[in-house]
C-alpha cells in the first residue's frame, strides 16, 4: 500500500470513528445537564415524576456513556496511530488541553459511578443532586478542552516556526486561539440542545404510542422548553461563528457559500446545485452574507478567487452547511411554536402531526451535529493544521490502515446495534406506569 | 530532579495504577467466565459485579491518562510508537471497546447471557497480551527504520522468547493480582465460599507469575544487556519485591489478614515495576528514543506539571470518596443495599 492509500484510509477511519463517537459524545455532554434540571425541578416542586424522569434518564445515559467512553478512547489513541507526524508536532504545543480533558473525564467518571449507585442512599435528595454537578461539569469541560484542541487545528498560534524548529511556545496562547470562543460555545450549546430534543422525541413517541401518562407530558414540556433556550443560543453563536470565519478562515466561508468573487452587498446562497461552476436553483437572500460576515449589508466579502487552487476546500461543504442551518432553524421554530402553543392553549401542538414532528426533531438534531462537524472538518481541507501542515504529510506510513478500517467498522456496527437493542429493551420491559406502581408499593406512596 | 524525570515518573505511576486496577478488572472477568464454565457462578458473580460496576469507567481513564500523557510529555513517542503499533494497539482498542461497552450493556441493561460472559472473560486476557507488546518493543530489536519510516518486524517479534515470556507474565500477573484482591474483597463481604475459592486461585497463579518474572531477567541478559546490567545494579529492589511476594503467599496460605496480603502484593509490584522502569532509563525505545531527546519544550512541560498537580488536587479526594463509598463500605460490600439507578 502506497502512502496515498494510507492517507486515504486514515482519513476514512478517522471520519468514521469521529462520526460515530460524536453521536454518543453529544448525548454524553447534554444529558447530565438534563438529569440535573429534572432532579432539581423534582426536589423544588416535590414532584415524584421529575425525580423518576431523572432516574430513568440516568439509566439510559449509562449505556450511551459506555459507548461514548470506549469510542472516545479509540479516537484518542487513533490520533497517534493514524497521524503520528501531526501528533509529534502538535503535541509540543497543544498537549495541555488534551491532558486537561482526561482530568475532566476522570472527574466525571468518578462521580458518575457514585451517582449511579447512591439512589435512595441519602435521606436528603439534595445531597444526591450535588453529586450530579461534578458529572455535568466534567462532561461539559471535556467537550470544552477537546474542542480547544480542534480550534487550534483551525487557527494555530502560540509558537513561532523558525527554520522548521518550534520556538517561543506558549501553551496558553495556543489554547486561547481565535477559533476557540465560538467553537467551544457552539459545541457545548448544540450538545445541550440536541440532548433536550432527543429526550423530547422519546416523550412525544411514548405519547403517540399508547401511553397518555402525565409523566410523559411533563417530560415533553420540560425538554422542549430547555431545547428552545439552547436552540436560540445556538443560532446566536452560529452568527458569531460566521463572523469568525470571515475574519480568520475566509476560504471556508466562501466555499460554504459558493461565493466565488470578492464583492460587497454579498447575498447568502441557500440550497441550489453547482453545475460546471454555475449555481442553479438557489435561493439568494440579498445582503445576508455581508451581514453574516461583517454585520454590515454592504461590506465586502472575500471570494474563492483570492485563494490558490490547492488551498480551497471541497465545494460540497455548501450542502452540509445548508443542512445544519436548516435543521437548526426548524428546531427553533418547532420548539417556539410548542412553547407558545402550550402557553396560549393552541390545540394543534397536542395533535398527532405535531408530535410526530417532535419525534423527528431528535434524530434531525443529531444529523445537524454530524453535518456541522463534517462541514467544519472538510472545510479546513487541505490542512490538518491550517496554514502549517497538510493532511497528506501527517498520516502514518503503515500499510495496514485498510484492514483496521474494516475491523473498526465492524466494531461500530456491533456497538450501534447493541446500544439500540439494550436501550429499547430496558424501557419497554419497564414502562413508567409499572415503575411508578412498584415504587408506590415499596414505599407506601411516599417517595420524597 | 529534571523535568524529564518528573514527567516519566508521573506517567509510570499512572501506568502502574492502570496495571493494578485493570488487572483486577480483566482477572475478574476471567474468573467469572471460568466459574460459569465450572458451575460455580453463584459463588463469584455477585462479589465481582458489586466491585466492578461503580468503578469500570474509572479503570478506563487510567489508560487514557497514560497514553495522552506520554504524547504530551514526549511527543516523539507518537512518531515511533504511533507508526509501529497501529495493528496491536488497534486490536487492543477493539477488544477494550467491546469489553467495556458490553459490560455496561449487561450490568445495566439485560443480564445473563452465557456466551457473552465467556467472550468477556477471554477478551480480558487478550487485551493485556496485546498491550504488553509495547513493553517488548521498548527493549529494542523489533523495529526497522527505512527512509525515516519505522515499521514493526513481526517475524522477529513473534519468534522472540522475550515476547512470549512477557505475554505469559502479563497473563499470570493479571490473574494473580485479581485473585488476591478478590480474596480480600470477598472476605470483607463475609462470603466464605467466594473467599476460599479466590484464595485457591491466588495461590495457583502466584508461581507462574514469579517464575516468568525471573525468566524475563534471563532473557534480557542476552537481548538487552544494558538494561540487564542496570537491573543488576539495583538487585536489592528486586530482592525486597521478592520478599513481599513471599509475605503475600504466606498470609494467603495461613488464611489470615487478606488486607495486608493485598497491600504487600501492591508493594511487590510497585517496587518491581519502578525498578524495571528505572533500569530502562534513559530509553523510551531502545536505542532510538531517550527521555531527553523526545522531551517536549520547557514551557509545555511546566504547564503540564502544573495541570497535573491541580488535577490531582481534584482527583485524590474524589477517588478517596469513591473508595469510601464502595470499597470500604461494609453495607455496600455485603450487598445489604442495592441503590443503583
Amino acid at each position: 500500500m502506497g502512502n496515498e492509500e494510507s492517507v486515504f484510509f486514515s482519513r476514512l477511519l478517522t471520519e468514521m470513528t469521529l462520526s460515530f463517537h460524536i453521536i454518543y459524545a453529544t448525548i454524553g455532554v447534554g444529558i447530565p445537564l438534563m438529569i440535573m434540571i429534572a432532579q432539581w425541578v423534582g426536589i423544588k416542586k416535590n414532584d415524584e415524576h421529575y425525580i423518576l424522569l431523572a432516574r430513568r434518564w440516568a439509566r439510559g445515559f449509562v449505556i450511551t456513556v459506555a459507548v461514548g467512553v470506549v469510542t472516545g478512547t479509540a479516537i484518542g489513541m487513533q490520533l497517534s496511530l493514524l497521524w503520528p507526524n501531526f501528533m509529534e508536532l502538535a503535541g509540543n504545543i497543544i498537549a495541555l488541553p488534551l491532558f486537561m480533558e482526561t482530568f475532566a473525564f476522570f472527574f466525571e467518571a468518578i462521580f458518575l459511578g457514585i451517582y449511579l449507585y447512591t439512589w435512595d442512599r441519602f435521606e436528603n435528595q439534595k445531597k444526591h443532586l450535588l453529586l450530579l454537578i461534578p458529572v455535568a461539569v466534567g462532561a461539559s469541560f471535556s467537550a470544552v478542552f477537546i474542542t480547544i484542541v480542534n480550534a487550534f487545528m483551525n487557527a494555530p498560534q502560540g509558537f513561532d516556526l523558525v527554520d522548521g524548529e518550534l520556538v517561543n511556545i506558549s501553551p496558553l496562547l495556543a489554547m486561547f486561539n481565535p477559533a476557540m470562543p465560538t467553537k467551544v460555545a457552539h459545541v457545548v450549546v448544540t450538545a445541550y440542545m440536541t440532548s433536550a430534543f432527543v429526550l423530547a422525541s422519546i416523550a412525544a413517541f411514548r405519547l403517540l404510542k399508547g401511553s397518555n401518562h402525565i409523566y410523559h407530558k411533563k417530560a415533553l414540556y420540560l425538554t422542549m422548553k430547555v431545547g428552545l433556550v439552547f436552540a436560540i443560543a445556538t443560532a446566536i453563536i452560529g452568527d458569531f461563528s460566521g463572523k469568525y470565519l470571515a475574519e480568520y478562515q475566509p476560504e471556508k466561508l466562501a466555499a460554504a457559500e459558493w461565493h466565488f468573487e470578492t464583492e460587497g452587498n454579498a447575498p447568502l446562497v441557500l440550497y441550489g446545485v453547482l453545475d460546471d461552476g454555475e449555481v442553479k436553483y438557489a435561493i439568494k437572500i440579498p445582503f445576508a452574507l455581508s451581514i453574516l460576515a461583517h454585520a454590515d449589508p454592504t461590506a465586502e466579502v472575500l471570494g474563492l478567487e483570492e485563494f490558490p487552487e490547492d488551498e480551497i476546500p471541497p465545494l460540497y461543504i455548501h450542502y452540509l452547511f445548508d443542512l445544519m442551518v436548516t435543521i437548526g432553524m426548524s428546531m427553533v421554530t418547532l420548539s417556539a411554536l410548542y412553547w407558545l402553543g402550550k402557553r396560549l392553549k393552541w390545540a394543534f401542538v397536542d395533535s398527532k402531526l405535531f408530535r410526530w414532528l417532535i419525534v423527528l426533531g431528535g434524530p434531525a438534531s443529531i444529523i445537524a451535529i454530524e453535518a456541522g462537524w463534517w462541514f467544519a472538518e472538510v472545510g479546513r481541507q487541505p490542512w490538518i493544521l491550517r496554514g502549517l501542515m497538510r493532511v497528506e504529510d501527517a498520516a502514518t506510513t503503515s500499510g495496514d490502515v485498510d484492514i483496521m478500517l474494516y475491523l473498526f467498522a465492524g466494531l461500530y456496527i456491533v456497538l450501534g446495534i447493541g446500544s439500540i437493542v439494550v436501550l429499547t429493551r430496558m424501557f419497554k420491559k419497564n414502562p413508567v406506569e409499572q415503575e411508578l406502581k412498584d415504587r408506590h408499593a415499596e414505599k407506601g406512596g411516599d417517595i420524597l | 530532579m529534571t523535568l524529564e524525570i518528573i514527567g516519566i515518573t508521573v506517567l509510570w505511576t499512572f501506568l502502574f495504577g492502570y496495571l493494578i486496577v485493570a488487572s483486577i478488572d480483566f482477572g475478574a472477568g476471567f474468573f467469572n467466565a471460568y466459574s460459569l464454565l465450572t458451575g460455580r457462578q453463584r459463588i463469584l458473580t455477585n462479589i465481582i459485579q458489586r466491585y466492578l460496576s461503580p468503578v469500570w469507567e474509572v479503570t478506563n481513564v487510567f489508560f487514557v491518562f497514560f497514553f495522552v500523557g506520554i504524547i504530551g510529555f514526549f511527543p516523539k513517542t507518537a512518531f515511533y510508537y504511533g507508526t509501529t503499533l497501529l495493528v496491536p494497539a488497534s486490536i487492543a482498542l477493539i477488544l477494550l471497546a467491546i469489553r467495556g461497552s458490553y459490560y455496561a450493556f449487561e450490568t445495566y441493561g439485560s443480564r445473563g447471557h452465557k456466551g457473552y460472559s465467556f467472550m468477556y472473560g477471554i477478551a480480558g486476557l487478550f487485551i493485556p497480551a496485546a498491550l504488553s507488546t509495547v513493553l517488548t518493543i521498548s527493549e529494542g530489536g523489533f523495529i526497522n527504520v527505512v527512509n525515516d519510516a519505522p515499521s514493526l518486524d513481526y517475524d522477529a517479534l513473534f519468534s522472540s522468547p522475550l515476547t512470549w515470556a512477557i505475554v505469559v507474565l502479563s497473563l499470570s500477573s493479571v490473574l494473580y493480582i485479581s485473585a488476591v484482591f478478590l480474596t480480600w474483597y470477598a472476605n470483607t463481604s463475609g462470603d466464605r465460599e467466594a473467599t476460599n475459592l479466590m484464595r485457591k486461585y491466588a495461590l495457583i497463579w502466584a508461581f507462574p507469575t514469579i517464575i516468568t518474572a525471573i525468566g524475563i531477567m534471563v532473557e534480557l541478559s542476552s537481548h538487552n544487556p544494558e538494561h540487564y546490567n542496570n537491573m543488576l545494579d539495583i538487585w536489592w529492589a528486586f530482592g525486597i519485591s521478592f520478599l513481599l511476594f513471599i509475605g503475600t503467599v504466606w498470609l494467603l496460605f495461613k488464611k489470615k489478614n487478606y488486607g495486608m496480603a493485598f497491600w504487600m502484593l501492591g508493594g511487590q509490584f510497585l517496587i518491581a515495576f519502578f525498578a524495571y522502569g528505572f533500569a530502562h532509563l534513559p530509553y523510551l525505545l531502545y536505542p532510538y528514543l531517550t527521555i531527553y531527546d523526545s522531551f517536549t519544550n520547557e514551557a509545555m512541560a511546566i504547564a503540564l506539571i502544573v495541570a497535573f498537580i491541580a488535577g490531582l488536587a481534584l482527583l485524590i479526594p474524589s477517588l478517596y470518596l469513591l473508595l469510601r463509598l464502595f470499597l470500604f463500605n461494609k453495607d455496600y460490600v455485603r450487598g445489604n443495599k442495592d441503590n443503583h439507578a
